[in-house]
């Protein structure tokens, strides 16, 4: 099984974008870290890790908003058992495209495919 | 000569003179960053100086592993796992060793820097921390590592045009302001310098 994991500094920005994935992909098993534990700005280690650790899927397709993220995400990445690809694409509307694909269960090499024109980061 | 004593001490002034610092080394984040550096290491060192305490250290090595874990667990930005990959890099380079030479102390330090450019994906004249760590290694290697020369590879960081990191975003506006990595990576080597590490 296949899923997402979305990587905010903000907590209601992984709430958000986690709501609005929803709307698209009701079957598809997504999990968030947004902020610190105490509610503030960043990106915590412990948090992503929880995120991917608890995230049902074994393959999960990562995204995120600025760059600190994409470190912590990489420093977790070698310390789980799960295949995580992080995507360097715009967090809303790349999440937003997987998902919806994800819940028509195409492969890989499609969603590779449609976010390819995304690469911005 | 490092060992375990004086790494105690290296760690303990690096952290107070962040935790003193923290507001100015936040002030040098606010124009070119999101101003929030000096808070999140204090906050991730005080977390060090609590564990080291909660549970001390037996070994050299295990001084640097809850240095690495605590920072990755506690910083909340990029400089989190930076520095956290330095120290993991740095525990290799140990190797299990309980006292390391002056010469052994810059390859450990120059392995927690090649750690540190693999995973921020940058190198020398991005106007990173590299860009301390880098001049730093060569000074102790050469012997002229001292307070002054740490100052001006500091300073040295200020027309470096950001193109990693936060700063980037802001191209040439980046220009003229120090890098706040650049000047807590000074605080570090400034640090080992005054525990008696070397020599």
């Amino acid at each position: 099984m296949k899923g997402i994991v979305i990587l905010s500094h903000a907590k209601e920005i992984a709430v958000g974008v986690l709501r609005l994935l929803e709307e698209v992909a009701k079957d598809v098993p997504i999990t968030i870290s947004g902020g610190l534990e105490d509610g503030s700005i960043g990106t915590s280690f412990d948090l992503i890790k929880a995120a991917i650790e608890s995230n049902p899927a074994t393959e999960l397709y990562a995204f995120y908003d600025l760059g600190s993220a994409k470190i912590n995400c990489e420093m977790v990445m070698e310390v789980v058992d799960k295949q995580v690809t992080i995507l360097d694409v715009p967090l809303i509307e790349g999440s937003y495209i997987t998902a919806a694909l994800l819940q028509t269960g195409v492969d890989d090499d499609v969603i590779q495919a449609n976010l390819a024109p995304l690469q911005v980061k | 000569m490092l060992n375990k004593d004086n790494a105690l001490v290296w760690i303990a002034t690096f952290a107070d003179a962040v935790i003193a610092k923290k507001e100015f080394l936040s002030d040098l984040d606010a124009p070119i960053g999101d101003g929030d550096h000096g808070f999140n290491m204090a906050r991730g060192l005080a977390a060090v100086k609590e564990a080291l305490v909660a549970t001390p250290p037996q070994t050299l090595t295990d001084v640097f592993k809850t240095v690495a874990m605590q920072l990755l667990s506690k910083v909340g930005g990029a400089s989190g796992p930076l520095y956290s990959s330095a120290f993991l890099a740095m525990i290799k380079a140990i190797d299990n060793k309980e006292t390391l030479t002056n010469e052994e102390v810059a390859d450990m330090l120059q392995a927690g820097l090649d750690s540190v450019k693999m995973r921020g994906k940058a190198e020398v004249g991005e106007k990173t921390m590299i860009d301390l760590w880098t001049p730093a290694i060569k000074a102790l290697r050469e012997g002229q590592l001292n307070d002054s020369v740490i100052d001006q590879f500091v300073e040295a960081t200020a027309p470096i045009k950001a193109t990693k990191g936060r700063a980037s975003y802001l191209g040439d506006r980046s220009i003229g302001h120090i890098d706040p990595g650049s000047y807590s990576s000074g605080i570090f080597f400034k640090a080992m310098l005054q525990s008696g590490v070397l020599g």
